[in-house]
């Protein structure tokens, strides 16, 4: 079965970065307090409170809609969704049903056919979120459960879109198309825990619809996906049938896993929230600006910095790696450009990544330094990625770091010229330390002199350019025979 | 605010008070002073607020309501919390967890409901005014009832915030009182805008009650004197509505037809909000505290059986049904139609009348126990029902006694015209005034 007969659609829950809650004056940011501290009698739903509208959430969401090309529709409304949960105070949630505040609209994402493919929205719509719950042990043994409702009330906004990807990997483009755009518009924090969750829909063509629900990672979504495809395909292959069902994602174990029927059975019985007015926004939206998005950001960072199409992709599908770049590169008459496109793009966006640390980490001037380094032939390529982890790992380990000259003149890195008398010195040496290496050469081997350079360079510490080692190394050969 | 604090011990012979506040604080103002009883539906920052059940026993609001804060602004002391239908829920008082309020004017009555424990305070003269709540008739019927002035508002002119919802799109918090003049004064101080009900309307209420109603249009529903209606009841009325007439207001014959399905629709929201409004009371956070080691889904099912008395019970699992996937249409939404076909046939009637007059209850009280069958005490909410389902304003004041118990006069008037109704009922006071 090819790709092209998977079928998936997402719902995606997005914290909006507000500073206070959806219907009360508590603040969002919770997250290094102790439980139930950013709680009032609103968000603790007790008896007699009542809901006000957060504007800046509605603006924010709006921000949203219209960067989709969404239509917002002229008259609103919250609805109210009852089931019984303990994270749930007032046992419904304030969100919207059949008036959703936008319609229709679409994200653009690079298919995997590497076109660019506009996948349709269904709707956005605005809602509170609930509390959380925290387990003692297990949530199915443990002997209690406590109530945490510093979350309960933050603003969400939930994008639904038609189920139009056609992979695991374009689900994963389009999440990271809907990161990159909410973080442009200064309505989202991906970094904060729990600020994104996640309902997948998928299908193989011709079978039942699966849902998977409440996936919090954005790998996570592509994982879950993965393994359904697997598993959905494993079922036809072995003439099964695919069962229409909700399953949960159990990301420690990479798997999805049925969920209880029972959990299913809920019905909200939805109705207009008479607490709120319908929302009424259509004055507002000549009031909602747009910053540059990242699809005029990437052109502009080919045109510009002359980047890739693949490096400007990268770079502006993260708002502070794109933000990083053109720190960097400020000032600098466009000298630093390609080697500054070229080294966040691959090798800063991986040792990041290999640390699990953000961009933050580094000072776009210490970085730019360290390519002037490099521009200056100053080191070498092998040594500017060392120095780039020293400089990493002292942040890491929370220890002042050091510029790029620092590191380079500590560690003696600067790259040795030929007549460098250390340099020399090494390679006699490794002419006196391998003999064996030293007849192979003579004898006409193909690769002792490969090996000679090589073990130099090891006693270098790379910061020999490997070009003027190898002229060095022959010369030095030629010397010792005669 | 000078702190003061007036001693009230009140001969509470009718179990009016579910808390009665001994030694209350007051400040300066319009109320300085003045001891008012709080329906135990409104929030009271550091007083129990149980709405006359057991689910709540032991709450304490950590905020007051926004109408308490407004009383307490203005003066008045906080004299105790009033006894109530449970939530809300009943025309008599009888359905409180803690036993019912008796009538003070024959304490083989009801005083009416909800607002009973409200309405007996001020007529038993414990009190000079009294907050109560109005979602179906519970402020008129009991003042009819108990022969006060009770004024139902606009909805939207009082905040709601902090009113225990039994039925967020119908109820009003309203004041309660002897005189037209004190219900007017207490009303002066509710009204107004509130940013944290959004519901609510910046519409000051500052007036004082003029008498004069010449040429005043009034028109006289004919179902307001139609069939269920004591006879007694509405002669009573309609000599008072010729009182007005002397006093230079001309009558106009009407009907609204959309009476006839108003009390359905009726039943419906109410039911439907407030199986929503009452789902939070399941003992994690406040109140009843399930004494159990059961799950949580079985703690709750054990918590509100224990909690909620027999009428609550009911309203909620009508209001379950009422909103379930496949009745929605069938229910709640055809209840939307009839409710706004009740407010198109105000808006033609107040078109060409200004206000509308006819009987405040159907009869006089009922004796304790009289309304044992649901149905028959839904059926007596015919009369008020109306004017919560379109939201406008409307005032009870005694009109004379029928076998010795008082009887009310309602006046029903445009949105935000609560000082019109006002004013009627002012006049008729005055001129019936001994």
């Amino acid at each position: 079965m090819i790709d092209a007969d998977i079928i998936v659609g997402l719902e995606v829950h997005c914290q909006l970065d507000t500073k206070s809650k959806l219907f009360c004056g508590c603040s969002t940011d919770y997250r290094n307090d102790g439980p139930n501290t950013h709680v009032c009698p609103v968000c603790l739903g007790l008896p007699g409170t009542m809901p006000a509208l957060n504007k800046r959430a509605i603006e924010y969401a709006m921000k949203v809609a219209k960067a989709f090309n969404c239509t917002i529709t002229a008259e609103s409304e919250f609805s109210r969704k009852n089931y019984f949960y303990p994270d749930l105070d007032k046992a419904y949630q304030i969100t919207q049903y059949d008036k959703p505040l936008a319609d229709g609209g679409y994200v653009e994402i690079e298919g995997d056919d590497g076109k660019e493919r506009k996948i349709q929205l269904t709707r956005i719509h605005v809602e509170e979120d609930p509390g959380r719950l925290v387990h003692m042990g297990n949530a199915e043994r443990g002997r209690y459960s406590l109530v945490d409702y510093n979350r309960a009330g933050i603003p969400l906004i939930e994008i639904v879109s038609e189920p139009e990807m056609r992979s695991p990997k374009e689900a994963r483009k389009f999440l990271n198309k809907l990161r990159a755009t909410l973080e442009y518009l200064g309505v989202f924090d991906s970094e904060k825990e729990g600020s994104l969750r996640v309902d997948a829909n998928i299908s193989l063509r011709g079978s039942e619809r699966v849902e998977i629900k409440n996936i919090t990672s954005y790998k996570g979504v592509e994982k879950a996906l993965t393994f359904e495809v697997t598993r959905q395909k494993n079922l036809i292959r072995r003439g099964l049938k695919v069962e229409r069902e909700t399953r949960h994602f159990l990301e420690a174990r990479g798997i999805t896993q049925s969920a209880r029927s029972k959990e299913l059975e809920n019905d909200y019985r939805y109705f207009p929230e008479p607490d709120l007015r319908p929302l009424r926004v259509q004055s507002w939206i000549k009031d909602i600006s747009l910053p540059e998005l990242p699809d005029a950001r990437r052109e502009r960072f080919v045109q510009q910095y002359g980047c890739s199409l693949n490096h400007a992709r990268t770079l502006t599908g993260e708002l502070k790696m794109a933000n990083f770049l053109e720190a960097v590169v400020a000032g600098e008459n466009g000298g630093l450009c390609d080697l500054a496109a070229t080294w966040i793009a691959d090798t800063l966006a991986g040792e990041l990544n290999y640390r699990s640390m953000n961009i933050d980490a580094l000072s776009p001037k210490n970085f730019a330094g360290l390519l002037h380094l490099l521009k200056a032939g100053t080191i070498t390529d092998k040594s500017a990625v060392e120095v780039l982890r020293v400089m990493l790992d002292e942040r890491m380990k929370g220890e002042p770091v050091e510029t790029p000259d620092a590191v380079v003149a500590r560690l003696n890195l600067a790259k040795t010229t030929g007549d460098d008398s250390a340099l020399l010195a090494a390679v006699n040496a490794v002419i006196a330390e391998n003999t064996k290496a030293v007849e192979d050469y003579r004898a006409g081997k193909n690769g002792a002199l490969n090996f000679l350079v090589g073990q130099t360079m090891k006693k270098t510490r790379g910061r020999a350019d490997p070009g003027e080692l190898n002229r060095m190394m022959v010369e030095a050969l030629k010397k010792a025979e005669q | 605010m000078a702190e003061h604090t007036i001693s009230f011990n009140p001969d509470d012979r009718y179990n009016a008070f579910l808390k009665v506040c001994e030694k209350p604080s007051f400040g300066e103002g319009k109320l300085a002073g003045t001891a008012i009883a709080v329906k135990d539906n409104i929030s009271t920052q550091g007083i129990e607020t149980t709405c006359a059940s057991k689910i709540l026993k032991g709450y304490v609001p950590p905020y007051d309501a926004h109408a308490v804060a407004l009383i307490k602004n203005a003066g008045a002391a906080i004299a105790g919390k009033t006894n109530m239908d449970e939530f809300g829920m009943g025309s008599t008082t009888e359905n409180s967890a803690f036993g019912p309020t008796l009538n003070p004017c024959d304490v083989s009555r009801v005083p009416g409901g909800s607002s009973g424990g409200s309405a007996a305070a001020v007529a038993g003269g414990m009190v000079r005014m009294a907050l109560g709540t109005d979602t179906g008739g519970s402020i008129r019927c009991p003042a009819a009832f108990c022969g006060i002035v009770g004024l139902k508002p606009t909805y939207g002119r009082v905040s709601r915030y902090g009113l225990i919802a039994y039925a967020n799109s119908l109820e009003t918090i309203g004041p309660m009182a002897k005189t037209v003049s004190d219900v007017s004064l207490l009303m002066s101080v509710i009204a107004g805008h509130d940013r944290k009900d959004t519901t609510s309307y910046d519409k000051p209420y500052n007036h004082t009650p003029s008498a004069d109603i010449k040429g005043l249009r009034i028109g006289i529903p004919e179902e307001y004197f139609g069939k269920g209606v004591d006879p007694e009841v509405a002669a009573s009325v309609r000599r008072a509505i010729s009182r007005l007439e002397e006093l230079g207001a001309v009558t106009v014959p009407c009907s609204t037809p959309s009476m006839e399905y108003a009390l359905a629709a009726y039943y419906v929201i109410c039911t439907s909000e407030a199986s929503s409004n009452l789902a939070r009371f399941d003992g994690v956070r406040y109140g009843l505290v399930a004494d159990s080691k059961k799950s949580w889904h079985a703690a709750y099912q054990e918590i509100r059986k224990q909690g909620f008395g027999p009428e609550v019970r009911r309203r909620i699992m009508l209001g379950t049904f009422a909103l379930s996937s496949g009745y929605y249409g069938k229910y709640y939404a055809k209840a939307q139609v009839a409710r706004e076909n009740v407010r198109k046939d105000f808006a033609r009637l107040f078109y060409e009348v200004d206000v509308l007059c006819g009987p405040t209850m159907p009869t006089i009280a009922f004796k304790l126990g009289e309304k044992s069958d649901p149905l028959s005490m839904y059926l007596s909410d015919i009369l008020t029902v109306p004017v919560n389902l379109a939201g406008i304003p409307a005032i009870s004041v005694p009109c004379g006694r029928v076998q010795g118990m008082p009887v009310g006069l309602q006046v029903m008037g445009r949105p935000f015209e609560d000082e019109r109704v006002i004013d009627v009922a002012y006049a008729y006071e005055q001129a019936v005034k001994p």
